[in-house]
């Protein structure tokens, strides 16, 4: 029988998250090499346009559904999820390593007894085993497992996995309507930092480090991030003096990140914090220290005085975007 | 009430790490260990929580003897109790929340906290596992805990925000930074610590489903170009990073 595969969507408001849309992408790719049938499945209320899951190689996407699944309840979304593996006899069941899908897999785990691999940044398949590559120690090393028990749980990292060509394809949508829901683990109020979007799945982020001499500095940082679409960041030691709040640190005691962009502002780069953002695509470090360790690991760097180089980066970036 | 912290022992954040001739497990020439920074944030909120309603706290930790390191610690700090789950072999996560799990079960403890992750596997699972093998409500990465007799109201961070969130005991709580301050443990409570008895046990026995392949270093990064020393080299910057890295 071919090994069935399901990827679970993730909606925040009704909207796909864009990282769900990369684990269809890699969810559809393993079932085409592992001769196998792969299906979606989200819970929520309302969800927009699901079908176009199909873009990713989804054809079939299942929507539990009920006024009250609209926000995340770990204790329903596990019921629900685990239901509907064993009714279906998913084997392989992937998820995006996000908040939720941090949560939540580990929980799925348990009950369906699977192994499980988080954060993954590949899957191979050898020898018709699938090796997960996942970094550890926030990235200093890379740790490749197999899972052995029938079940399989993986997460994926977020901007790692390239969804390549869309398909010209829309997936058929099947609605489930829920009716008994286990509410024993309910949200009952979300604090949003207004408008700010987090670094964990910023394409692009700006960070600053004790370079920047002060919380009344980072206007800087914050206005060339908002300039390029990004998240702010910040380095412990701003963390830890109170110039920042602990959500947008990166490092190993912070966030790990991948972006395609992160432009280290005022960051020597102690070894923790660069084995957070190592792994971005293109690191950008303005710093006065030249022998700074970020510039080690960085693709372009200005060796100078921030306070003079960056308002001429805000003025240049604002001309490209005007 | 009976309360639990679960705690690992790690490489200090600082250390650089290398891989060792089996190519599976790390070299452990000029690493030292820590209690896991995340933990230190479970300990404290478990004796602020003992100081609220009462009752004794357990710190357990699963590994080799090392681990009582981390234990005395936790004890220094004013936890009561410390059980080692001693096993020095390879568990993987779900391994090793069986094994704590079976050990809450027999303290009989009603609330379990656990730092958010381990910055050495970096899973970020133990205590959502653990919850689910005992059948506890589980609200992981919190930043702010309330206990109201049996109901408790948690703030947890997700992206770009945090999610207020209700649930009630028997329950695992991962701990966030930011959840509280970590006292620092008083030279009473050191030389109290030295005295007190840290347990051994065998943990139960439990398959691993998770199979250590290789352990590789990432790829080195090559270090590029230095651009300039002022503003001057600002232009250069932005172009290359739109026709060179096709980034902004």
């Amino acid at each position: 029988m071919a090994t069935k595969i399901l990827v679970f969507i993730e909606q925040r408001k009704g909207q796909i998250k864009k990282s769900s849309f990369e684990a269809a992408k890699a969810a559809a790719g393993l079932s085409s090499q592992l001769s196998g049938v792969v299906e979606a499945v989200t819970i929520g209320n309302e969800i927009n346009d699901l079908a176009s899951v199909g873009k990713y190689g989804i054809v079939k996407a299942t929507l539990l559904k009920n006024p009250e699944l609209n926000d995340y309840s770990p204790s329903a979304y596990t019921d629900l999820v685990v239901k509907f593996i064993n009714d279906n006899g998913f084997e392989i069941i992937i998820f995006a390593n996000s908040a939720l899908g941090k949560d939540l897999a580990p929980r799925v785990s348990a009950r369906i007894e699977a192994g499980l691999a988080m954060d993954c940044i590949a899957l191979n398949i050898v020898d018709n085993k699938i090796i997960a590559t996942r970094p550890i120690y926030a990235g200093k090393a890379l740790l490749d497992v197999c899972i052995n028990s029938q079940k399989k749980v993986f997460t994926l990292r977020p901007n790692v996995f390239n969804p390549g060509v869309l398909l010209d394809n829309i997936a058929e949508v099947l609605i489930e309507n829920v009716d008994s829901i286990n509410l024993k683990i309910k949200l009952i109020d979300m604090k949003k930092a207004e408008g700010k979007l987090d670094v964990a799945e910023a394409d692009i982020i700006v960070s600053g480090g004790r370079g920047m001499k002060g919380p009344e500095h980072f206007h800087f940082v914050e206005e060339l991030a908002e300039l390029l679409g990004g998240a702010t960041g910040a380095s412990r030691a701003v963390v830890d003096a109170g110039w920042r709040s602990h959500g947008e640190q990166v490092g190993q005691t912070g966030k790990t990140v991948s972006p395609n962009l992160y432009i280290a502002l005022g960051i020597s780069g102690a070894i923790q914090h660069l084995a957070g953002m190592r792994s971005s695509k293109y690191i950008v470090a303005i710093n006065k220290d030249k022998d700074a360790p970020i510039f080690q690991i960085s693709d372009y760097g200005i060796a100078g005085d921030i306070f003079e180089i960056v308002p001429k980066l805000i003025e240049e970036v604002k001309k490209i975007k005007s | 009430m009976k309360i639990a912290v679960c705690v690992s022992h790690v490489p200090d954040t600082a250390s650089k790490i290398n891989i060792s001739g089996d190519g599976k497990t790390i070299d452990q020439a000029g690493i030292t260990y820590v209690v896991n920074p995340y933990d230190e944030f479970a300990i404290e909120e478990a004796l602020k929580t003992k100081e609220k309603i009462g009752g004794e706290t357990v710190a357990i930790s699963l590994g080799s003897d090392a681990n009582k390191e981390t234990l005395r610690k936790a004890l220094a700090m004013g936890i009561d109790n410390a059980v080692l789950l001693k096993d020095d072999s390879y568990r993987d996560s779900l391994s090793v929340a069986n094994a704590l799990a079976e050990e809450i079960k027999t303290q009989g403890s009603e609330i379990v906290f656990f730092g958010k992750q381990s910055v050495d596997f970096d899973n970020s699972v133990v205590g959502q596992l653990t919850a689910e093998i005992l059948g506890f409500n589980c609200v992981s990465v919190v930043t702010s805990f309330i206990l109201d007799g049996n109901k408790i109201i948690c703030e947890r961070e997700i992206e770009g925000g945090k999610e207020v969130v209700e649930t009630s005991i028997p329950a695992v709580i991962t701990a966030q930074k930011g959840l509280n301050d970590p006292r620092y443990a008083s030279l009473k409570g050191i030389m109290a610590a030295k005295k007190k008895e840290i347990v051994d046990k065998l943990p139960i026995s439990s398959p691993n489903y998770v199979e250590v392949i290789a352990l590789k270093k990432p790829a080195p990064k090559q270090a590029g170009k230095i651009l300039g020393t002022d503003s001057s080299a600002v232009p250069e910057l932005v172009r290359l990073l739109r026709e060179e890295a096709k980034v902004i």
